[in-house]
């Protein structure tokens, strides 16, 4: 049985219809509004691919059924910044060229805005710690930590000015 | 001008005319074609270098088409740490040659001296001054079907804008931001599918209630043949649901297709094998009496374990088929295809569309077969087929577990006198069309089956399980012995270094075991049989900026190891050193490497390939083994196939030898292998035991510090 639901996903409210009442948001944010950027990797909230922000917080599209976040804010990388305007951590990304074949990006992005949002000091712990759940197969770790600290630190600095 | 015949690249020899390589049609634009593709090594960046070079065009004007049947030249693979020596070196000619035809035109069409004609940022210069003429209009005046000679003088990259230069990638800042990837290619009409495939190896399907699923919202088209079962609908978690509904009413008859195990040191010499051997130099006479040594080592199959699951997308209509992939081969891929379905090669069409990262031959073209099959029960809708992550692990080629005996003799000056290795492999190569007309993997499915061919490979330089058995060392004597087997129980086939990596790892290990014997340092005794100054330059190189210390102490918990290699003795030189903790569990805290790959057309992205060959050898090295139960691939989930995570990665530090004069060598694959010696090497100092199989986890040091 189809069931509707109204979510607000970067900022606009969308009514969207689902055959399965489970149907996870990832899906719906893929198919239903076009916002590709969230990436499907395992289907069990093991790998990070499909991190997204719901009321600031990282969580992983895949399994989070689309009822369950009926009335929260969700952002995803398209809702970070575009090719245009860029957020400071995808600027940092592409200064570091931090990813080989970025497929694991969008959802370490995603990761790494909840840490910057979250006003904390910056430290390298921190965001290894943060990262904990997320997968990289092509081996780009230390130049995604280097890219998220230096985007971490600007945008201290940034707000201090 | 000189007209001497150079020697051409492999890619220039298939495709040996211009016009396969550069189109100058469109005002303002160079379109080159490469059918070496992008699969996160950052190839289509490095190939727009070239290009821009050797155009001297910014490269914003140039535009590089990359893997698309219709218009790239074939060029097989993309591969084997071959795309910048030969599909870079080829481009390279192709675009100098280029600039040469448009000079030579340009000169008739001024009526000057060609001496007095210079092509430069897309206009003709006449005495150095703007003529009226553009590349572009000169371009037409050109015949492209004349051959690329590889006799047109290349720039000089000292003074190009791009070549040798750190470009940034131009894949990169669509990846961060949005839509990028083949899995996020949206088609109008497109349906989504899914295909069952059978629990286990030996499995054969009983029967198959599909009531429930013809029921389901949005259910497009189940299809059956044989052991092969797809299903579409109009959305893609309808497809998600259909597949468990279809798996809920199938039954299968399962059956043991091997013995179980996971000691692959035991399994492998007990196969059968065809046996092939290399034998080079004199074994020393008896009354030379060496001191005699001998180890065996081993790894377990990996598997690609990339980030996303293959997906492909195809669409049949009255023009034929069309494929979307993220294969490494577009045209042996579209033979594959044609063979299996019955189609001419001449009505398909295969597109290159990005995946996430590719490691050699994953189930990229498997499920373009899959796509297809899908794709010609539903005329004129695009079909766009995604693995689940268990398929991806369990059904993708492996690869192949290996298990490696070196024997040697050392005299009493210290010195080897000569080298036997056996080597035990399963096939690395089961490419489309590498043995039999087909070899994916739904074609073993469907009714009739098309099934796997056997496979075996016969000693040689390119032999994939003897890849990197011949020492770089200098010695008077070496055999080299591959048992083939070709009766694995699963698939296997290229994973990045094919047998490079356990080769390396199991001749570094045992140097270091000889250099013991010898009571010489690991260095020390390296350079003792190493003439090769690259070679000799690499390794001193990484000891001076690890601080290599020789004379430590064994045992105490903490140590650096070396390793090193010449990728395929033919491609990139690196030297590793890698420092270790060992506590409970090895931690690799740093990992230095010194890397010579001749000319380098982007510095940053090969330092970017070093460093993630480097982790991706850690995660293999300390982490990875599938796990074979007779039957399935039982290591089906990141649980139950962990890699390596942020918190376990070692700092790093990566210094190039930069060679602008010499060739460009191959670098993807280059650092796993000595960074695998490097640790075990760094593992057995500090814990004065060694581990010879991999992955040197908690259980096997335990197990061996038992047994010790």
């Amino acid at each position: 049985m189809s069931t509707t639901h109204t979510i607000v996903v970067n900022g606009q409210t969308y009514r969207v219809t689902v055959d399965h009442y489970e149907t996870p948001l990832l899906y719906v944010l893929r198919d239903d509004l076009g916002l590709k950027g969230t990436r499907f990797g395992c289907g069990h909230g093991s790998c990070g691919s499909c991190a997204v922000l719901v009321d600031g917080h990282a969580q992983r599209s895949c399994e989070l059924p689309v009822w369950s976040v009926e009335g929260k804010s969700i952002t995803t990388v398209e809702g970070l910044g575009t090719l245009d305007q860029p957020h400071p951590l995808q600027s940092a990304f592409i200064d570091f060229q931090a990813g080989q074949c970025g497929y694991c990006l969008s959802g370490i992005i995603m990761t790494a805005a909840e840490l910057i949002g979250s006003g904390a000091e910056p430290a390298r712990e921190k965001i290894v710690a943060a990262l904990d759940a997320n997968l990289c197969r092509c081996g780009a770790h230390t130049r995604i930590v280097k890219a998220i600290e230096a985007a971490w630190k600007a945008s201290i600095s940034g707000a201090a000015r | 001008m000189t007209s001497t015949k150079a020697k051409l690249p492999w890619s220039i020899e298939e495709n040996p005319l211009l016009s396969q390589w550069i189109d100058l049609s469109e005002p303002g634009i160079a379109r080159v074609f490469s059918a070496k593709v992008e699969i996160g090594q950052g190839i289509v960046t490095a190939i727009a270098q070239i290009a821009a070079t050797e155009l001297r065009l910014p490269m914003s004007k140039v535009v590089v088409v990359s893997g698309d049947t219709r218009c790239c030249p074939d060029e097989s693979y993309t591969a084997g740490s071959m795309s910048i020596e030969v599909g870079g070196t080829s481009m390279r000619m192709a675009c100098a040659e280029a600039r040469r035809a448009i000079v030579e035109r340009a000169a008739r069409m001024l009526g000057s001296e060609e001496s007095s004609i210079t092509a430069d940022g897309g206009l003709i210069l006449l005495d150095g001054a703007p003529s009226r003429l553009d590349y572009w209009q000169v371009a037409r005046e050109v015949d492209w079907k004349r051959p690329v000679t590889g006799t047109a003088p290349f720039a000089v990259p000292a003074s190009s804008t791009s070549l040798g230069k750190s470009v940034a990638r131009l894949d990169l800042p669509a990846k961060v931001t949005g839509a990028a990837f083949i899995h996020d290619l949206e088609l109008p009409g497109m349906i989504h599918g899914r295909v069952m495939r059978p629990p286990s190896y030996g499995a054969r399907l009983q029967s198959l209630d599909m009531s429930a699923v013809e029921q389901m919202p949005g259910v497009v088209k189940i299809w059956t043949s044989g052991d092969f079962v797809g299903v579409c609908c109009e959305r893609e978690y309808q497809a998600v649901k259909a597949l468990e509904a279809i798996r809920a009413g199938a039954r299968w008859i399962e059956s043991e297709v091997s013995a179980g195990t996971r000691s692959w040191r035991e399994l492998l010499p007990t196969l059968r094998s065809i046996d092939s051997e290399s034998e080079v130099g004199e074994r020393p006479a008896r009354t030379a009496n060496p001191r005699r040594l001998s180890a065996t080592y081993s790894r377990p199959p990996l598997a690609h374990a990339s980030m996303a699951p293959s997906c492909a997308v195809a669409v049949y209509d009255e023009s034929g088929l069309t494929v979307w992939t993220h294969s490494q081969g577009v045209f042996p891929l579209r033979g594959a295809l044609a063979s299996a379905l019955g189609i001419d090669e001449s009505r398909i069409a295969v597109i290159h569309t990005q995946g996430a990262g590719v490691y050699g031959h994953n189930a990229a073209d498997d499920v373009a077969l899959d796509a297809a099959l899908l794709a010609r029960q539903v005329p004129s809708r695009p079909v766009r087929i995604q693995w689940t992550r268990e398929d991806e692990l369990a059904w993708s080629p492996l690869g192949s577990p290996m298990v490696v005996k070196i024997e040697s003799g050392l005299s009493a000056a210290g010195a080897i006198v000569d080298w036997s290795s056996d080597i035990w492999s399963g096939p690395h190569g089961q490419r489309p069309r590498a043995h039999g007309p087909v070899n994916l993997l739904a074609a073993a499915h469907v009714d009739p089956p098309i099934p796997f061919a056997e496979a075996y490979e016969v000693m040689s330089r390119f032999a994939g399980g003897a890849r990197n058995s011949e020492p770089a060392y200098d010695l008077p004597h070496r055999k080299i012995v591959l048992h083939s087997l070709p009766g694995l129980p699963f698939r296997t086939s290229a994973l990045r270094t094919l047998g490079g990596y356990a080769n390396v790892f199991a001749t570094e290990s045992f140097m270091d075991e000889l250099a013991e014997a010898a009571g010489a340092d690991p260095v020390e005794f390296r350079l003792r049989h190493l003439s090769d100054p690259r070679a000799r330059q690499v390794i001193e190189t990484a000891t001076k900026l690890a601080g290599w210390q020789s004379n430590v102490e064994r045992g105490k918990g903490r140590a650096a190891g070396i390793g090193f290699a010449r990728y395929k003795n033919t491609a990139a030189y690196v030297a590793v050193i890698a420092n270790v903790e060992v506590d409970r569990d090895v931690r690799v805290s740093r990992v230095v490497a010194a890397v010579d790959a001749g000319l380098v057309i982007n510095p940053d992205g090969v330092i970017n390939q070093i460093e993630g060959g480097i982790v991706q050898s850690v995660s293999w090295t300390l982490k990875e083994q599938v796990v074979f139960d007779g039957r399935r691939v039982t290591t089906r989930t990141w649980e139950e196939y962990p890699i390596l995570r942020f918190d376990e990665v070692p700092e790093l530090e990566v210094e190039l030898i930069e060679r602008p004069d010499s060739p460009p060598l191959g670098v993807g694959e280059a650092a796993q292998g000595p960074a695998a010696a490097a640790i075990a090497n760094a593992v057995a100092r500090a814990l004065d035991f060694r581990i010879r199989d991999l992955p040197i986890t908690r259980e096997r040091i335990v197990a061996v510090s038992t047994a010790t």
